[in-house]
Formats: C-alpha cells, structure tokens, sequence
C-alpha cells in the first residue's frame, strides 16, 4: 500500500493536479477567510464549511485519473500482477488523494493561530469542521474513484463525478420538489451537506461519522470490485 | 514449475483459449509461437494473475494462482506486451517504485543498479519515461519485470517494435537470463523463438497444436526440397530435358523472368538431391546455368499457411502429430515461390483453400 500511496502522491505534483487543485483551495480559502475576518467574526470553522462550494469541482480534477489513467496506459498490468492485493492497491490511491486533501486544508491551521492570538476561540469547533470536512473529503474521494475506474477516460470520469457530486452534496434543495414527505425527508437527511453542517456548527453526532465512513467503505469496496470484475471481462 | 490443466477461457460467448494444458520445468525456455489473437497473450495474462481463468488450473511453483494469487504472482516477472510503464516518472523513481511494490527483500540500491546495467539502461535512469524512445521503454519493462529477481519470466512479443540491433540484444539477454530462470517467450515470429527457444508451444484460435523443439518443427514443416533453375535456353526443349533426370518428379516451367532465360520449377523425389543432376544436363545440353536456388518455402510462410487453415485438425494434419492412417498423411508442395498449397493424399490434385 505505501509504494502505491507514495507513487501516486508524488503524481500529483510531478503533474499540474496537484499544484492546481492547492490552488484553487488556498485561493478560497484566503478569500473566505478575509471575508470574514473582515466582519469581525473569529470562526474558521464558517471558513471550512464555506469550502463546500469549491470542493465540488476541486473533487473531480483531484479523482479523474486515479483509476483510469493506469488502465488506459495500462500500467495496470503492472499493479494487478504485482504480490498485492487489490485492496491495498485501492487504499493507496485512496489516502494519496486524501492527503493531498488534507494538505489543501493545512491554511485553517494558520488561520486559527492568527485568530487565537487576538479573541478567545473555541477549538473545538474548528476541530469538529475540519474533521467534518476530511470525512466529506473520503466520502467523495471513494465515490470519484469508483467512477474513474470504470472508464478509461479522466474527461468522463470528472464530469460524471461533479455531477454525481452536486446531487449527493446538494440533494436537499431538491427535497421541497418531492410531494412525497417521506422520500423528501430521506433526501433531504442523505445529502452530504447536511450532515456535514452539524460538524460546522459545533456538533458531533457520531451517526453522522458512521455516514460518511460507511458510504467511503461501500464504494471503495466498489472500487476494489471494478478492479476485479476487469479480471473476468 | 508451471502446471498448466485444463485452461479455458471465455470472453462472453467467445471462448479464447480452448483447454489448455501444459507443464514447463525449471529452467526452461519455451517460445509461444502464434498469430495475433491466437489467444497467446490471453494466456500470459491468466499465468500472471492479471486476467481470471474459466476453467482449468495454474500452478506456479507449487501455488495455485486462483487460491494464492500473492504468492504464485512472487515468482513471475511479467513484460506485457505494452510496457508498463509511468511515463509521468523517471525511470529509477519508476523502478524504485516497482521494488516497493513488489516487496523486495534484496537491498535496494545494489540490485536495481544491476538491473539498470543488465537491461543497458543505466545511461538513461534520470530521465523521464515519456521522452525515451520505444526500444528504451521496451527495456525499461524488461527492467520491471526483472526486479524482485523471479523464478519465472514471462515476455509477451518482447521484441516487437525494436530496431535489429535491440533485438539482437534483447534475444542476447534472453538467452542470458534463460541459464538460470525458467521463461516463456511469445512471438509470431518463428525465428526468432528458434534463436531463443529449446522449446516451441504454438498456439492457435486458443488452442495447442505443436508442442516441440524448434529443430523438430521446422524439419516436419519444411520437408520439401525443390528448386528452382534459371536457365537460358528455349524453354520447351529445355522443360523435355530436365523430365528426364533421374530421381526427377516434375518439372513446371515458371516463364521467362529475365531476359533470354526461363526459369523452371524442378521438383525431385523424395530423398534424392538432384542439384548436380540439373546441372549437368544443362551442360551437357550447350546450355547456361544462371542460377540454382533451393525453393525451400521459409519457416514463417509455412507457419501462415499452418495457422490460417480452417481448423485446428488440419494444422495438426500437417505437423504429423496424430495417427491417422497414411493415405490421409498430408505433404506440402510448392508451386511457385509465392503460395504453398497442401494436398491431402485422398484429394490430390484438389489444392486445399
């Protein structure tokens, strides 16, 4: 698994990605932050769920050729041949984009530091909202892998990702349109968003951990069988 | 070391490889001679974990490669037919990566520059993949198969798209590696597995239908000896004279082909050589002999011609490899120097299509 995660790591700045993606993180994140600083409100963790927004299409350019390039260079013969699992294959890739994730949210840090210096700041809650925002991160990061690897086109593969993004992020808005109250409600408690503002705002329900935890699990788990039913094509 | 029964396998309702059995020893090199999509690549990939089987058993070393993929896949370095390889990567970062991947047990930095020498690709190990020419990404996959130094290697078609020189020194390293690692080597090109090979496995639409030595194939394939004699002279009288040699079994006149002579097809009987025959009676006759050429049809001629008939029985027919009765025993017969054509002994003179 380290060899996979340290390859594609590496990747993603030996191409434009990753210097893009960290880009257009830092950019958001300085105009947010500024924005709100200049309101005079101390709480980073606005600045975080702010960042919802631009994660959707920073998602996709971040996801697009971690299965499918391999396939179409076919440097999976290399990986699927190799005395490893498939898991570990998928794991790898699947911490690599998240770190580099996670690298994109290291400015909060410093953010937090320039606010604690002046007011009293509850910890806390930024904790809580970066930490939301890493189990979003996974949760989308295993949903575009499992669309990269069932095509060989990172083009297909990003835009179906940020569509499939902005409806299971955004789902909720949709749910006034359902006259159905009970499917409207489901939508509305299924959409990422909502239980990613609950971290936002200073909550930590453990359901809502589970959520994102299982969904990253389920289509990982994909993941590792897309790779696997390629075998039996 | 490799025990192959019963292998099948099944693209939808295509069936690639048509049970499949086989079993290679240690140290043994053994060519896979086929046409493109005869099922030659299917099967290096099922031996190396990369595709699924159907039906049937690989064992390698010992392991099943269904039941312990992790462990029979240890022993196998692998060059597909398309190299490998991360062009976004330098090729040392790249091999470095492999090991890793790999989980080498070797030291690092010793055994990868061993490599980088025995492939010749250590001038270029800071460079990156994409800019290197095809023959140097060629033995950049070789390198990658090689790290972890497996029991077996398998090759698919590792010399296509090279210059002669690369191919010379990658059937060189072959030849090289082949005295202590057990290697399957697949091409269509026959003389090349006889340059390499102790052992030929030729295969077509998914099935074995020669499993040999390439000095033992290429006797069996190419049994005829006719010539063919460039002769100025007139071509009628000349066509009366060469009926007559002894040992002679027919002569055909291919038509003038250079100013002032004709050239003739002079088959002999079986057994006979009749080159100083021929000659002589030229000689004898007042005549010029320009030429005197074998008409020996090439191995790869005979291959196509094997690999395109109709069914694989057929191809069999025509190695000899089954039991038939000997009216049914078929020969192969040149016309000319372009086409060969198989007579079967029941239906002679109906040329096979």
């Amino acid at each position: 698994m380290s060899a996979v995660f340290k390859r594609e790591f590496r990747s993603y700045f030996s191409t434009p990605i990753g210097f893009i993606v960290l880009a257009a993180f830092y950019f958001f994140l300085g105009l947010y932050f500024s924005l709100i600083y200049s309101y005079g409100s101390p709480d980073i963790a606005t600045v975080i769920v702010a960042m919802s927004t631009v994660i959707v299409f920073a998602m996709p350019i971040l996801t697009m050729r971690l299965m499918s390039e391999d396939r179409r260079q076919k440097v999976d013969q290399a990986l699927l041949t190799a005395p490893v699992s498939l898991t570990s294959i998928v794991l790898g890739k699947f911490f690599a984009a998240l770190a580099v994730f996670a690298i994109g949210f290291a400015p909060t840090l410093i953010f937090e530091i320039i606010v604690a210096s002046y007011v009293t700041v509850n910890i806390m809650s930024y904790i809580y909202a970066l930490f939301g925002m890493l189990l979003l991160g996974s949760a989308l990061i295993s949903i575009g892998m499992f669309i990269s690897s069932l095509t060989e086109s990172a083009v297909i593969s990003a835009i179906l990702t940020l569509v499939i993004n902005i409806l299971v992020l955004y789902m909720s808005s949709f749910a006034s349109m359902v006259s159905v109250s009970w499917i409207a409600t489901i939508i509305e408690k299924a959409a990422f968003i909502t239980a990613f503002e609950n971290f936002g705002q200073n909550i930590f329900s453990v359901a809502d951990v589970v959520y994102f935890v299982s969904i990253s699990a389920a289509f990982l788990f994909l993941c590792v069988r897309s790779l696997d039913k390629r075998r039996w094509a | 070391m490799i025990e192959v029964t019963g292998l099948s396998k099944r693209y939808g309702t295509h069936l690639a490889v048509k049970d499949v059995s086989f079993s290679i020893e240690k140290g043994e090199v053994i060519g896979f001679l086929g046409p493109n999509g005869a099922g030659k690549s299917t099967i290096m990939n099922i031996l190396t974990g990369y595709l699924s089987l159907t039906q049937g058993k690989v064992v390698i070393d010992g392991y099943d490669i269904s039941e312990y993929p992790e462990d029979a896949k240890r022993r196998i370095g692998y060059l597909p037919e398309i190299p490998p390889l991360y062009i976004d990567m330098k090729v040392r970062e790249y091999l470095n990566f492999i090991y890793d991947l790999k989980k080498v047990k070797f030291p690092k930095k010793p055994h990868i520059d061993e490599i980088l020498r025995l492939v010749k690709i250590d001038n270029v190990q800071n460079r990156l993949i994409k800019n290197l020419s095809k023959g140097y990404r060629q033995r950049v996959g070789f390198a990658q198969a090689l790290i972890g130094n497996p029991d077996v290697l398998i090759l698919d078609e590792p010399t296509v798209g090279l210059d002669p020189k690369q191919i010379i020194e990658i059937r060189n390293l072959i030849s090289r590696l082949g005295r202590n690692h057990t290697i399957i080597l697949s091409s269509h090109i026959l003389s090349e597995i006889q340059a390499v090979c102790k052992r030929v496995i030729i295969i077509n639409r998914g099935q074995i239908i020669a499993d040999d030595t390439p000095d033992a194939l290429s006797e069996k394939l190419s049994s005829d000896h006719s010539l063919v004699a460039r002769i100025v002279c007139a071509e009628q009288d000349m066509l009366d004279a060469l009926k007559t040699i002894k040992g002679v079994k027919s002569v055909t006149s291919l038509g003038c082909k250079e100013t002032g002579s004709y050239d003739f097809l002079v088959e002999p009987q079986p057994g006979v050589d009749i080159r100083g025959e021929v000659s002589k009676r030229v000689a004898a006759r007042g005549r010029t002999l320009l030429s005197l050429t074998s008409n020996r049809v090439s191995l790869e001629q005979i291959f196509l011609r094997l690999t395109e008939v109709s069914d694989n029985d057929e191809a069999k027919r025509l190695l000899g490899i089954d039991d038939k009765p000997d009216d049914e025993k078929v020969s192969l017969e040149m016309t000319d120097g372009e086409t060969v054509t198989v007579k079967t002994g029941k239906d002679k003179g109906e040329d096979e299509e």
